[in-house]
Order: structure tokens, then sequence, then C-alpha cells
């Protein structure tokens, strides 16, 4: 196994080159080093020479992705492109384009992302699974059917829509919690409780269809039959058997999603006024902070990379058959 | 396990997550209501809610992106920094008009004209070659405390020198243990005047005090050879000599400009000539200061009022009380109508009136305003979403809060803003610019046509005035009873806007008859370059096609993001584009610059972005600058408006007009668009906010419980299909 990850992690190298070559690509066709100058520098009074400045300060004064003034090497070393990039692959995120310690503020805002998508994750897992449980032991009956509208009917809705009207609802109409805010250490909790009730309500609908679809599908297979052949109750078969068997597709969709965690969720961050990653990305979007952009990119696909081989070698974990090699 | 056993658990689980839930609500609330977003536990803010202390409660939408004074100048950056750095000057809180009052200073500056041999001359000599403004400063004024000025007992500084060692666990000022002050001198402001010519600080008024200021771009040089030769983390301005700034003694010194240039009193009052002690410099330059985000930049060391005692941008900011301050007090006099609003009831008291003010992140607008209603945050603007909500026109078509609000108890108030939103014509563009009487006749026409009443209705809620030139009111040389006769007319003395019919006679007398470009016998084409950032502006954009398309013009829209319009205004590539500006300072030269032809945005990179050039208007305007506020400076700025008015390279547009509302228990609301260090003056009856807080914040929890009973109703049908199950034969 230990191979196996070796070799995963190796074949990372190339995507992570990839993707930041896209990244930069794709932010320098929006936005020109003058453009990130005059964004930092302000609107007001900004001279030319403030702006190269500015730029050389930075090293934004050199050339995009190749030097054609330099020689050999330099050619590419002596780039924006090569300089900003090559220590993220040691992760040295460096400082952001106003100055702050990078890898120190994604310390701090990781936390409260995780407050709010872990309790989400986990109370939405146990949710979906229970309700796809539950319509699939009520298989063909009105349950299932109405079941299978609501959830049809609450995947249509917005998130957006449910972030309002939980905040109308609960925070304004019942005054039962704050309706945007964030504390440090337990007092979070009040001003998670929204949040989180609203991020696993906005998920019950995809994830209770895409469950039952996975259960029904196992319900059909041979051992199932069997089972009900040996005189098994239906609720053992469903809990005991056909939900360990569906294990593996739910972890497929789990273990892959767990490091992402960290960079939270743009829009429930910035309605609810939670200082997590996922409104620091958007922030340094905003700002056209090149640095803390593609820190984040790159910090994602790492992240991504890490749960897609956390996801292989859980397969091994829940299905015995499966070996890496 | 059977099906009613894990029903069963299932219950034992909602129930304990439902006690959970209403225990953590019940503990961490206590007697506040519990919606309260302000918790009691805060390490940094407790008890944030008591109402034995005086808190002012706002919030911010973005990071302010710098506190140093030095580069600062966006109002979410004043907001903060006006609270802590004290420059010479400031506004009276109350007087209108706007009037400079010492701050700092212990009178306003003394001036003094040379001329080039340095002899002594009269204000209205022609030979001024200097001017030079002696300020003396309020003997006694103290720092807040702060870690850059604590010393060891063998007077050496304590922090000056940090070892990676004594770094460890160090996060934020707090986490240093000894803070101490100094006395306030003269060589506090020297140094930021210095400050301000370093390179390396990016100070936006670099351009213009080096204008201005004497010596001021010799010193840049030399900062910049000095830095160059000497490469080290700290540069003791000190040590390098500005010819035009002269210590007299510790209380006093001088600033010697070039020529005169009245408007340097304004930039006096401005955080840009705040104080800044060397040690402060010298305490942040240290890069494991820096590694560790905490800088100047960060961590504003001021003799304000207020100090920033905690500085999380991601979530909040406070701003506490200076217990240093030098005991300003609350202005005595104001204007009329004062007294009858309550607003010097307050006067003589020691400022400030609140101990504390907490600005919390909030960047959505609704939550802002729901949580403004709850009685969570004391003031509020009124955004376009909540207008309906907030206020309404009564019968006699004046603005009214509406009934909700006004049972509330909020008040209102309303001011026109110092700033114009304005559509420009790019004067070097072949079409539309230039001075020929075509063009000239051409942007008459259209500015006729475009009817920023209509837009001022149907886009701004009716909150903006239009303009009938480029200054906005409250700004010497505006005349309220003064109109564009380009564009209006007097009619039984009501202002109306010029026809359509008049303005396609103009079209005519161009030569675009009908609207028509002679040279292709179409349509003549036009373009306007915008930003479009959000829905609301599809109908925005639509409607000034309509307005072109009333005199048969075809305007074709070249929507595009900041940094691509800015690019263009920079070539001069846009034909048409809208713009605005705010007063740094209320005196016409800060308006009427923006036509000057020195400021041509392509030609020298200024600020006048319509690319505007008339000599006459230029003469006249370097004349203006240099006079003070009297009927000669008035009669020339009635000219400079004159030709600008038939120039038209600007459709004026409309001056927006501010609306805010506050509660009850938040006094001393006066609006005053120049000053930014207003927080001193507010009071807080924390009393009555935390009685209405109670009284609006009732929790309601019977929906909880019916959700919980329908909840187990519907559980009965599924026990029901259960047992029919169970019961069922097998086939």
């Amino acid at each position: 196994m230990t191979a196996y990850i070796i070799r995963r992690l190796l074949y990372a190298l190339p995507i992570l080159i990839g993707v930041n070559i896209f990244t930069f690509t794709l932010f320098f066709v929006v936005n020109s080093t003058d453009d990130m100058a005059r964004m930092h520098l302000g609107v007001k009074r900004v001279t030319p020479e403030a702006v190269e400045h500015w730029k050389a300060e930075r090293g934004y004064d050199r050339p995009l992705l190749i030097n054609s003034e330099a020689s050999g090497l330099d050619k590419i070393t002596d780039t924006i492109f090569f300089q900003k990039s090559v220590n993220l692959f040691v992760f040295n995120f460096g400082q952001s384009d106003s100055g702050r310690d990078i890898l120190y503020d994604i310390s701090q805002r990781m936390w409260p992302s995780l407050a709010i998508a872990v309790p989400v994750l986990l109370v939405g897992l146990l949710v979906n699974i229970t309700f796809a449980l539950l319509i699939a032991f009520f298989r063909a009956t009105y349950i299932d059917i109405w079941g299978v509208i609501l959830c049809v009917v609450m995947m249509s809705i917005s998130g957006l829509f449910y972030i309002i009207g939980g905040q109308f609802i609960a925070g304004k109409l019942l005054h039962l919690v704050p309706i945007s805010g964030y504390e440090t250490g337990w007092s979070a909790v009040k001003f998670l409780i929204l949040p989180v009730i609203i991020g696993v309500i906005g998920g019950i609908g995809a994830g209770t269809r895409w469950y039952r679809t996975l259960f029904l599908e196992e319900i059909n297979k041979d051992y199932v039959r069997t089972a009900r052949a040996k005189g098994l109750a239906e609720q053992f078969i469903l809990f005991r058997h056909v939900f360990k068997n569906a294990l593996i597709p739910i972890l497929t969709g789990v273990v892959v999603i767990l490091p992402l965690l960290f960079m939270g969720s743009l829009i429930t961050e910035s309605f609810f006024g939670i200082p997590g990653l996922g409104s620091y990305t958007i922030d340094a979007i905003n700002n056209q902070d090149f640095a803390i952009v593609r820190a984040m990119v790159f910090l994602g696909s790492v992240l991504y990379i890490i749960g897609l081989i956390l996801t292989d070698i859980s397969y091994t974990f829940v299905d015995p058959r499966v070996r890496l090699s | 396990m059977t099906i009613n056993q894990i029903i069963d658990i299932k219950h034992s689980i909602l129930l304990q997550f439902i006690v959970l839930l209403l225990s953590v609500l019940l503990t961490s609330c206590s007697d506040q209501p519990w919606n309260n977003p302000y918790s009691n536990t805060s390490s940094n803010t407790s008890p944030i809610t008591s109402i034995d202390e005086h808190i002012a409660y706002s919030s911010f939408s973005e990071r302010p992106k710098h506190l140093d004074p030095v580069r600062s100048y966006s109002s979410n950056e004043y907001t903060f920094i006006a609270q802590i750095y004290e420059p010479l000057l400031q506004y009276h809180f109350l007087k209108r008009p706007y009037e400079l009052t010492t701050l700092t200073a212990s009178s306003l500056p003394e001036l003094k004209f040379y001329d080039s041999e340095g002899n002594l001359l009269d204000e209205s000599d022609d030979n001024i070659a200097y001017t030079e403004y002696l300020i003396s400063l309020k003997p006694g004024i103290q720092y807040q405390p702060h870690p850059a000025f604590a010393r060891f007992s063998s007077n050496v500084f304590e922090y000056h020198n940090l070892e990676e060692e004594a770094l460890k666990n160090k996060y934020t000022l707090k986490d240093f243990l000894h803070h101490a002050s100094r006395e306030l001198t003269v060589d506090d402001y020297i140094y930021q005047i210095k400050r301000l010519a370093d390179f390396d600080l990016h100070s936006p008024i670099a351009g213009v005090m080096e204008e201005h200021i004497v010596g001021f771009k010799d010193f840049r040089n030399t900062l910049k050879d000095h830095k160059q030769n000497n490469p080290a983390d700290f540069h003791d301005l000190r040590e390098l000599e500005m010819t035009g700034v002269k210590k007299i003694s510790d209380y006093q010194f001088a600033i010697r400009i070039n020529k005169t240039y009245p408007q340097f009193k304004f930039w006096l009052a401005m955080p840009f000539f705040a104080p800044m002690p060397w040690e402060a410099d010298r305490f942040y330059s240290q890069p494991m200061l820096k590694e560790k985000n905490i800088s100047l930049d960060w961590y504003p060391v001021g003799t304000g009022p207020f100090m920033l005692s905690e500085n999380n941008p991601n979530l909040r900011m406070v701003l506490e009380k200076n217990p240093n301050f030098h005991g300003e007090t609350y202005p005595s006099d104001g204007e009329a109508e004062d007294i009858e609003n309550g607003l010097l009831a307050d006067a003589g008291k020691v400022l400030p009136l609140i101990d504390k003010a907490i600005y919390s992140l909030e960047k959505e607008s609704i939550p802002y305003w729901n949580k403004f209603l709850q009685g969570y945050y004391d003031a509020s603007g009124v955004s376009s979403d909540s207008f309906d909500q907030a206020v309404q026109f009564n019968a006699q078509g004046e603005i009214d809060l509406t009934e909700s609000m006004q049972a509330k108890g909020i008040g209102l108030q309303t001011a026109i803003t110092t700033s114009i939103s304005y559509m420009g014509f790019n004067m070097t563009d072949a079409v539309i610019g230039g001075e020929s009487e075509r063009a000239r006749l051409l942007r008459q026409a259209i500015s006729i046509a475009v009817d920023y009443e209509e837009y001022i209705s149907i886009f701004a809620n009716g909150r903006g005035i239009s303009a009938q030139g480029p200054l906005p009111p409250g700004i010497f040389g505006h005349k309220g009873e003064d109109h564009n006769s380009y564009v209006y007319e007097k009619v039984n003395g009501q202002l109306k806007r010029l026809s359509i019919d008049y303005a396609r006679s103009l079209l005519d007398k161009a030569g675009y008859t009908g609207g028509r470009d002679p040279e292709t016998n179409k349509p003549l084409v036009l373009y306007l370059d915008v930003t479009a950032t959000g829905p609301d502006d599809k109908a925005r954009l639509n409607w000034i096609r309509k307005q072109f398309s009333k005199l048969g013009v075809q305007l074709v829209l070249r929507t595009t993001d900041y940094n691509r319009f800015q690019d263009k205004m920079r070539k001069g590539t846009a034909q048409i584009f809208m713009w605005g500006w705010n007063a740094d300072y209320p005196d016409p030269e800060n308006f009427l610059f923006l036509l000057y032809g020195e400021n041509a945005k392509v030609e020298h990179g200024g600020e006048n972005a319509a690319n505007y050039t008339n000599p006459e208007f230029d003469s006249l305007f370097e004349k203006m600058k240099r006079l003070p506020n009297t009927t000669e400076r008035q009669k020339i700025i009635d000219q400079m408006v004159e030709i600008v008015r038939r120039d038209s390279p600007w459709i004026w547009g409309f001056h927006p007009k501010a609306f805010s509302l506050y509660h009850q228990w938040y006094k001393n609301v006066k609006p005053n668009l120049m000053a930014n260090n207003t927080l001193k003056y507010r009071r807080v009856d924390s009393a009555l906010r935390a009685e209405k807080q109670q009284e609006w914040n009732q929790p309601v929890t019977w929906p909880l419980i019916v959700i919980i009973l329908i909840l187990i109703a519907s559980i009965i049908p599924a026990v029901r299909i259960y047992k029919q199950h169970e019961q069922r034969r097998a086939r």
C-alpha cells in the first residue's frame, strides 16, 4: 500500500503544476499587474510611479510566463509564474499582496469553516441515511412517493433561499438564534446552530435521494433475496446487510470531501458573517490578491488529491476484496 | 432490533438534541435575548452587553486595507483611524458651513508670506514665493499605552530589539506585558510628513505634497538613495532633513509651502498629517513582528480618544477609550437648531462619551438591517432593499419614516452629500469631444435629453438633487438659487428641464438632423463605457439608452469590469462614461480641479477624467485656488462654472442624499460629511437599549413545539404501514 500511496503522490505533482498554470493564466487573463497595483493602492490620486514601485516591490514587474530578455534557465525562472509558484510546493505561501502572512491567516480561519462543515457533514449524513433507509424500507408506499417528491422539491430550492428564509424565521420572527455573527470557543455554538441546521436541511433533498438509490440498488441483489428466503426480518436485512454493502459508494462520496471541509462555504460564511476560509477566498478574488488566490487554489487541489487517496485506502477497509497495488 | 426500537432510539436522540439545544441557548444567553449576537463570554470584550458600560455597536463589511495614516484614504479605514490618530486640526462637529478648528494644535496655523529673497510680504502680494504655516501644539498630550514606548529601568527600549525567543506566544499587541506612553511633540508630526515622502509607503498624497511642500521632492529622492545605499530594516527618518519642515521647539514647528496653497489647511485636518512616534516605526520595523502580522498597518498608535483594543477584521474590531486621552470637551456652540435638537445637551462634557465601540463583520445588508431592527446595531443607512420598509413620502411629498420605524422610536437624518455623480464626455474623442461648436451643441443636447430627475426618482428612490454644475451644496461657490441655463429654465419659480424639441433643434444646428450622422445618413452611434456589476444594472443601462434614443441617437453600451474601465479612462479610449467624486475637503478647488487642464487623465495622469482643457478656465482656476472665500473668489467661480456649463464636458448628474437611521438611545447624531472623528461625540443610553432589546426580542417557542408534534404525528402512519407490512402474508 505504501508504494501505491507514494506513486499516487508522485502522480499528483504534474496535476498540481497544471492546476497552478491554469490558475495563473486565468487570473492574469482577467487582471493585469497594473490592475492589482491600483486595487491595492486605492482609487484616488494613484500615480504611475507608485504603480511601478508597488509592482517592483512585490516582484510583479517581471514577465508573466517567459522572460524573452533573459538567457538560459532565467527565461523560465525570472518570471512571475516561477517566482510565485515555486514556494507553494514546499507549502510556503508567503505573504498576501496586502502584506499579511497567508499561512497564519489560513490557520486562524480554518476553524470557523470546520465548525460549520463538520457538524453539517455528520448530522447531514445521519439524517440523510436515516431518511433514505426509512424511504427504502417503505418503498412503493405513499411514504416513498411523497418522500421522493419532497426530496425533489427540496433539491430544487436554492441554497440562498434556505439561508435567507432561515434567518428570517429563526432569527427575525422567532428570535431563537442570532441572525448572524460568530464568537470563538463555546460561545460559537449559538451562532452555529442556524447555519448547521440550514446546511443539513439544504442537503436533505439531494442526500436522501442519492442514498435511497444506493439502498434500493442493494435491496434488489441476490444476497438480499437469499436473506429474505432464510426468513430474516426486513429491518434486519436493511440495517444489517444492505446498509453495510451500500457503505462503499457512501464512503466514496464522504471521504473525498473530508479534506475539503477546511475550505469552507462561500455563501454560508458570507451571510452568517463567519470568518472562515470560504469568505477568505472570495475576499481575495474581489481584492485581486493573487498571492491568496493561488495559495487557496493550490491548497484546494492538494486537499482534493489527499481526499481521493484516502477514498482509495478506505475501500480496503470496507471491502476486503479490494487490494491496492 | 425492531423498527419500534429504532424509532424509540431516534426519538430519544431527537429529544436529547432539543434538550441540548435549549440548554445551550439558555446557558449561553442567560438573561439576554436568545438572538443577542454579542456574547458575554468573549475573552476580549466582557461583558459586552453590560448596561454599566457605554458601548456603541456598528459594523464593517470588508477588512480595512490600511490602518497606517500615511496610506489610508478610504472611508471604511477612516472609520477606525480617525478615532485613534489626531491630526493638528479638525472640523467643528456642529457648525455649518464646515469650519476648521483645533485638535492637537493650540491655535489655527499662523500664515506668513515670503518672496524668493525671504522678505516678508502681504497676503495679497503677487510676488509670494513661499507661505509658512507656523503651528503650535497643545502641551501635555499623551499617546495611548503601547509596547513601543516601554523601557527597562536602564532606559533602554524593552521591545525594540526583539529576539525570537521573546516573541514566542506573542500574536497581538496585548501579548506584550509592558505598555507605556510619552508626550506628543512636534517631532512626531515632522516624522509623519517625512513618512509621506517615503516611496516604500505608497502614500496617495505624496504627489500632491511634492508639488507644495518645499523640499519634499528632494527629501523623497534622498531617502530613496539612502535606503538603497544603507539596506536595513529600520531607517530613522529623524536623521534626514526636509528643508520645508522646521522644528522651532517641542511644541512649535513650521511648514513652508511653495507660493500659496490655501487648501493646505484642510490637509492638516486629515489623518495623513497625524503624528507618528519614531518609537512605533522602530518597533514595527522588526521583521519577526512583520511575519506575525504585527505592523503599523494593522495596529495603530495614536493620541486620540480611542485605541484599537481588538483587531480581528475577520470577526470584530473594538475601539476602547484611550486612558491617556487629553480631555477634549464637547462643543458648546453650534447652529441655532442644535439646542432644540438636543445636540448641545452634553456641552462641556469631557470626551469621549462612550467607553467602547464594537464593529462586527457584516458582509450582507439583509442581516445588518434585521439586526438593526432588533436593536443590535445603533444606526443604519437605508439600502434600496429596505427603503420602502423605512421611509415613505407623506401627503406633502416630504420624506418621513414609516409607522413601524416611528413605533420603534427610530430617528432619521438626511444630508445632501458633498459629492457628485456625473456622466462625462471624453473631450479627446473626435465625435463627442473637442471645442468645436458642433460637438458642444451635441453635448448640450444630450445633457438635456438625459433626465436625471427621473434617474434619481427611479434608481435612487428620490435620494438626491440634480446638479447644476460641478459644485455640490455645502461647498463655497455653490449657489442654491442658480441654475444651468443650458439644460434648465425657470417656470413659475420652478426649475424645468428644457424640452426635447429644443434639444433636437440643437442637434439640427450641430448637423445631426433627427439624430442622424450626416456622413452615413444613419442614426448617430455613441458609446457609453460603464461598469456593470449587479442585476439592477440592466434596468439602469436600458434607461440610459432610452434617454439617448429620445434624440434619435443610438447608444451602444460597452459594459466592462472596473479594471478595464480604468484602463480605458487612462488611455482615453472611452467616449462617454459615468463616474463620481467625493470631497476630500470643503473647498471648490477640490471639485473644479477635476476639470483643470493640467489634471487631464490621458496627458497628465490626473483626475480630470473628461480630459477637458480650456485655457480661460485653467487661468481662472489658477487664480481661484489661491484666494480665500471672498466675493472676488465667488465671482471667479461663477465665471468658471458658466464656462463649463456652456462647454458641457459632463452631464452634471446629481448630488446624492444620504439617509441614516438611528435608535432612540443613540444621541448626538448630526451628519458631518467632512469630519471622520465623530465617534467621540456619540452618547448611548445603555439602559434604554437593554430594555428595548429585551422587549423586541422575546423568543417565540411555540412553533418549535408544533414542529416536534408534526414530526411525531408523521411517524404514526409509518408505524401503521410497518405493522401492516409485518402482518402481511407471504405471497
